[in-house]
């Protein structure tokens, strides 16, 4: 890939334009948008405290942190009055008490059905109606939540971890290291993560363990790249090379240097993957391979019911479906509202 | 361009290389008696070895790799463990009827997607563009099988205007073939609409912004003719590569949308070889989306090289 899309144009357009929208398939080696453009609140507030490398005095290292947390707090001011932030949170809050309250919120058990009220339509009795094996609706699609709100976020993490370690490497000692990696990241970026994860569980057996090794280890090269470029543009600069001249070790320049001045590309990164996440994984369950049964999952409800929706049950796919995408548009409007403060 | 053509091409090569390896390897992570795990736990030993034997699964992974290797070139992907039959075979049929839904819903996304984006562009902050950016950015949001549902619920179930089956009579025209592939298009188009639309939403706003816009503006050039000579032409080329990542995810999508809609294409024989732990039949196709991807970018980057002289003339990547 050699276009760079659309980094100029950005800084004419600070309300977050939702063209560098995180919300993307689109796999681009150069990925311009988040890199140069994370000296935002974060590092504007810093730079005047933190050209200091190693070993700084005490005073100016606790400045130092009096002015990470202002910025934090102005971050936060800043998200709070973006109301796609906001709706984004509370439909997000909205699922992860359904997934802690789950059973206990849930009127009816999710688990076992009534044999006489197979494909009962939504009324008094069943709000949303029940499965063919006469199951509540609501109960299933509020206890649902649970599975994947825990394995989407785990292995976003586990990728968004992998991923800036190899990214860091890549981008700190460029080169044949660099030049070798580089080839294998864009060889998995030829291949869809759900793909490649259909194969892999079919190797290693479908449970929610490997699940999110699966996904995570998938998600690693995608973030790698992320990362790499952030790396690219922090390496040159003054305070990479004082700690290089001062000797300082490559894994300290990397993880202590480095690491923390890139946080904000890192940080939008990781909420882009949760959401990417709970895509992928609804898919992997949807193709047999993710979540298995007996869970309630909102991806394995539809696998198991849509063929019957042209026979008129519409009500055991729609209102899973409609669950799975209020939760990933809430996430991408989060991501998408970080990004665009953490870039300003 | 030559220099930069070869390079890009061997370059295509190195990541088919480890394409093959990835694949190969992910394949093989767990040892495994694939003798065994198809004739079933009751069978004579002598008759799994034998199998194992004519399937070359006996040999040591590094000689079943170089197979692999040489199956590539001679486009020889072994036998289905399910149905005894060549890979190449079953892989090339349904690849031809999933082909034909991508090429569908290409046609409608690529059209939509320029059109959109840069209506939206030009009316930049106003309804229509807030519109169409919204409804983009849920639409790429939500997993495919997700937006499938609700077309055929609302399409479907509700209005019944369309049928929720790919399965056309045997011998159908393009027209009625078209007229069946039409939702699963549609959920197609939903979901890749908005990366298409936003990219060349942002490459005009780009455009509209730059230097030779305003300049061509302040010499008197009608508005027309500077979007049409200037902008349209600079805007549309990140565009390309755009297009061409999301033709090689748009393979991926088919998994779950030829699944639902009972299209005999690629996705759906790569599910049920899923199912039935049918490796060579996964492999294959998992290798042959990985393939249309690396063509489709490498086409795209060079066509995108070919139309920008910057590239063509400088010939560094």
């Amino acid at each position: 890939m050699t276009s760079t899309p659309n980094s100029p144009g950005r800084g004419g357009d600070p309300v977050g334009d939702p063209v560098e929208n995180p919300v993307t398939h689109t796999h681009d080696l150069t990925e311009p948008t988040v890199a140069e453009t994370v000296h935002g609140v974060i590092d504007s507030a810093l730079d005047e405290q933190v050209p200091v490398p190693a070993g700084p005095p005490v005073s100016a290292a606790a400045a130092a942190l009096t002015a990470r947390k202002a910025a934090r707090r102005e971050t936060f001011r800043l998200l709070l009055r973006r109301p796609e932030f906001v709706i984004g949170t509370l439909i997000v809050a909205f699922w992860v008490a359904c997934a802690i309250g789950g059973r206990a919120l849930a009127p009816k058990d999710p688990f076992t059905g009534d044999p006489f009220q197979t494909h009962a339509s939504p009324g008094s009795e069943y709000w949303l109606g029940t499965d063919r094996l006469g199951r509540d609706v609501l109960s299933r699609v509020i206890s649902g939540a649970r599975d994947v709100l825990l394995v989407a976020p785990i292995s976003a993490v586990i990728g968004v971890a992998v991923g800036t370690i190899l990214g860091l490497v890549m981008g700190y000692f460029r080169g044949p290291t660099d030049d070798i990696l580089s080839r294998i990241v864009e060889a998995f970026l030829s291949l869809p993560v759900a793909v490649v994860g259909l194969l892999a569980l079919v190797v290693l057996g479908p449970s929610n363990w490997t699940v999110i090794g699966v996904v995570g280890l998938l998600f690693a090269p995608i973030v790698a790249r992320t990362v790499r470029a952030a790396v690219l543009s922090e390496r040159e600069l003054d305070y990479v090379q004082a700690a290089r001249l001062q000797g300082e070790s490559a894994p300290y320049i990397m993880f202590r240097e480095i690491l923390p001045n890139v946080t904000g590309p890192i940080i939008v990164e990781l909420t882009v993957r949760i959401g990417y996440a709970i895509f992928t994984i609804a898919t992997l369950s949807f193709l047999g391979v993710g979540i298995q049964p007996p869970s309630p999952d909102w991806g394995l409800m539809i696998s198991e019911e849509y063929s019957q929706i042209i026979n008129g049950y519409w009500w055991p796919v729609v209102y899973p479906s409609l669950a799975i995408a209020s939760l990933v548009i809430a996430v991408n409007l989060i991501a998408d509202s970080l990004q665009g403060v953490l870039s300003r | 361009m030559l220099v930069y053509v070869i390079r890009r091409v061997a370059l295509a090569l190195v990541t088919l290389l480890l394409l093959s390896l990835i694949i190969f390897a992910i394949a093989n992570v767990l040892p495994q008696n694939v003798g065994r795990a198809i004739l079933g736990p009751f069978a004579a030993p002598e008759a799994v070895a034998e199998l194992n034997r004519q399937l070359g699964t006996d040999q040591p992974l590094v000689n079943q790799y170089l197979r692999l290797l040489k199956g590539i070139v001679t486009f020889d992907f072994g036998t289905s463990y399910q149905t005894g039959q060549p890979v190449r075979d079953v892989v090339t049929t349904t690849l031809v009827n999933s082909s034909k839904l991508a090429v569908l819903a290409l046609l409608l996304t690529i059209p939509l997607g320029l059109v959109g984006g840069v209506f939206a562009a030009l009316r930049k902050g106003r309804l229509a563009d807030r519109v169409i950016v919204t409804l983009g950015l849920a639409g790429s949001a939500i997993p495919e099988f997700v937006t499938s549902t609700f077309l055929i619920f609302l399409l479907g179930l509700k209005l019944n205007v369309l049928p929720v089956l790919a399965t056309w009579p045997e011998g159908s025209g393009v027209g009625t073939q078209i007229y069946y592939l039409l939702l699963p298009a549609l959920s197609l188009v939903l979901v890749y609409f908005g990366y298409i639309a936003r990219m060349a939403r942002a490459g005009t706003i780009s455009a509209l912004e730059s230097d030779y816009t305003r300049t061509a503006t302040m010499k008197g050039m009608s508005r027309a003719a500077v979007l049409r000579r200037h902008v349209l032409r600079n805007a549309l080329l990140p565009t390309i590569s755009v297009i061409a990542t999301q033709t090689g995810y748009l393979f991926g999508g088919l998994l779950a949308v030829e699944l639902i809609f009972n299209v005999n294409g690629l996705g759906r024989l790569m599910v049920t070889a899923a199912k039935a732990k049918d490796l060579p039949v996964l492999s294959a196709g998992v290798l042959v989306i990985g393939v249309i991807y690396m063509v489709a970018t490498l086409l795209a980057d060079l066509l995108i090289s070919w139309l920008n002289p910057r590239i063509r003339l400088g010939a560094t990547s």
